[in-house]
């Protein structure tokens, strides 16, 4: 391995240190609300009967999802969507959603 | 990959190390040439993430077709409830993205040299690649049925496109009285409820236009292979007496000039026959030699990545792979978002997610009016792949509400690919 390499290495791995495990969290609430937006819409902006998701207050959205898993609001699918994710989750997609125009 | 304390501890270090040596201060950027071979519905969307997460990276997507044919709501066209026009979408908003459109067919991969060479006779090479081509139709493993396709006899229509057309106006031209003859491949194909939808969609269209029709199923499976309930009711409740359903009836070969298939038990006649082939992963994946699996038909990945358990930088995603997953273009979809995420992440140095979390949802026709659906949550677990989490499935009956969700859903996912 030549110095170019090591560099290029420790590089590398400083990054994944100091910004990695940040950057990944973001990524998986972001391609999450992306797998939401299939059916939402793009940028969570529907064309048809789903109901738009970009901009929807935090609260709303959270408690909405909460609601769909433990069935206290009747759905059609949502409970089958709701019950695959965590709380947490759901608190990292609607604050998403809510920074969206 | 999840990472262990023991090795976050050896991260932490080294990467301490390289701050107080002033190796990186700045979060690193994506950077490369990631070309995606197939813009359908995973190889388009999967383009538009790897832009968006990764705005600059190089992307290139290789396509032959002019426009996108969307095989979800073909069945529609089949029952005359939509048009080749409504089905049909052009590519002309993926270049405002920053995607740089190559229309070719891809003749040859190497792996070695990371490049891959086009029909038209470009050399491209690349950092990372996609492969997105979908299902080669194993148009060998039936009987007669090269030359019946040939004489524009016998079509699968399993891709949409000409073949839609051709058989609409089959079932157009049948006399009332007629009998339809449907083969289902054994599993794993292409989009599990098609084959069922279809029937739904041509027994719709015979009840209101051919009520003395009559529809035989064959199936290559032990049984009906996805939303067994819902498919089985409207074919007792909407079409009673229409749909004579054979599981264990798999096609062995056809006659497009007697108009007979032939299967392991009898011959059976029909008006207009329409055999669905077995299937494998796309050309473009034997090119790259991925196609892994213990009989050579599908790819094998690590599913938090895509990546090729066999060839490095070579991800693939859509109906090519080997998952219990079911093959379809919303599946599609979301293995082209998790699969761009964790190329940004690679590309920029960075570890990618190590538990992505997908979902399904797949709508099906029973009418022109009522739809049904299934879902399902997937989570990664390393081991495991993708674990189905509780509470998804399957609704029993069609109804009209989940029919306007369903034409929705075609709306949304069609401005999300190609948008």
């Amino acid at each position: 391995m030549n110095k170019k390499n090591i560099t290029l290495l420790l590089a590398g791995v400083a990054g994944l240190s100091l910004s990695g495990i940040a950057g990944a969290a973001d990524r998986h609430t972001q391609t999450i609300a992306a797998t939401c937006m299939t059916c939402h819409g793009p940028g969570g902006h529907s064309l048809g009967a789903a109901p738009s998701l970009a901009g929807l207050e935090k609260s709303y959205f959270v408690q909405t999802m909460k609601d769909f898993k433990s069935g206290a609001r009747p759905a059609s699918i949502m409970k089958r969507h709701a019950s695959g994710y965590t709380e947490a989750e759901f608190e990292a997609m609607g604050a998403y959603f809510a920074s969206l125009k | 990959m999840t990472l262990n304390r023991r090795d976050f501890l050896k991260i932490s270090g080294a990467g301490a190390a390289a701050a107080l040596t002033g190796c990186a201060t700045t979060p690193s950027v994506a950077r490369g040439h990631v070309v995606v071979v197939g813009a359908g519905f995973g190889g388009a969307t999967c383009a538009k993430y790897l832009r968006q997460w990764g705005p600059n990276l190089d992307v290139t997507l290789i396509e032959p077709n002019d426009k996108f044919i969307s095989c979800p709501i073909s069945n529609w066209v089949l029952g005359g409830m939509r048009t080749m026009k409504d089905i049909t979408h052009g590519y002309d908003n993926l270049p405002k993205h920053g995607i740089k459109m190559v229309k070719d067919y891809v003749v040859a991969i190497d792996t070695a040299k990371r490049t891959l060479k086009t029909r038209g006779g470009a050399t491209i090479s690349y950092d990372r690649l996609v492969l997105s081509p979908g299902i080669e139709i194993l148009t060998d493993t039936v009987k007669g049925f090269k030359e019946a396709e040939a004489a524009g006899k016998v079509v699968h229509a399993w891709k949409a496109g000409p073949q839609t057309a051709l058989l609409r106006r089959q079932l157009e031209a049948m006399p009332n009285g007629g009998t339809f003859v449907m083969s289902v491949p054994a599993a794993p194909y292409r989009c599990p409820p098609g084959p069922y939808e279809r029937t739904c969609m041509v027994a719709n269209y015979f009840k209101k236009a051919k009520p003395r029709s009559k529809i035989i199923l064959l199936d290559g499976n032990p049984d009906v292979v996805s939303k067994k309930p819902l498919f089985t009711d409207a074919w007792n409740t909407l079409y009673p007496g229409m749909v004579e359903y054979r599981p264990n009836n798999a096609p062995v070969a056809v006659n497009g000039k007697t108009m007979i298939v032939t299967t392991e038990f009898d011959d059976v006649k029909g008006s207009v026959l329409n055999v669905v082939p077995r299937q494998r992963a796309g050309e473009a994946c034997a090119m790259a030699g991925v196609r892994n699996d213990s009989a050579g038909n599908w790819c094998t990945v690590n599913l938090a990545t895509f990546e090729s358990t066999t060839v490095p930088n070579v991800h693939i995603i859509g109906d090519s792979i080997l998952a219990s997953l079911p093959k379809s273009g919303h599946m599609a979809t979301n293995h082209a978002k998790v699969c761009a995420a964790a190329i940004v992440e690679l590309l920029a140095g960075r570890q990618p997610d190590p538990s992505p979390v997908i979902a399904n949802t797949c709508y099906s026709a029973t009418s022109s009016t009522t739809s049904g659906y299934v879902a399902n949550v997937y989570r990664y677990e390393e081991g495991k792949g993708y674990v189905s989490q509780p509470e998804g499935g399957a609704t029993p009956k069609g109804d009209e509400l989940n029919f306007a969700y369903n034409e929705s859903w075609a709306k949304n996912i069609w401005a999300n690919v190609l948008g």
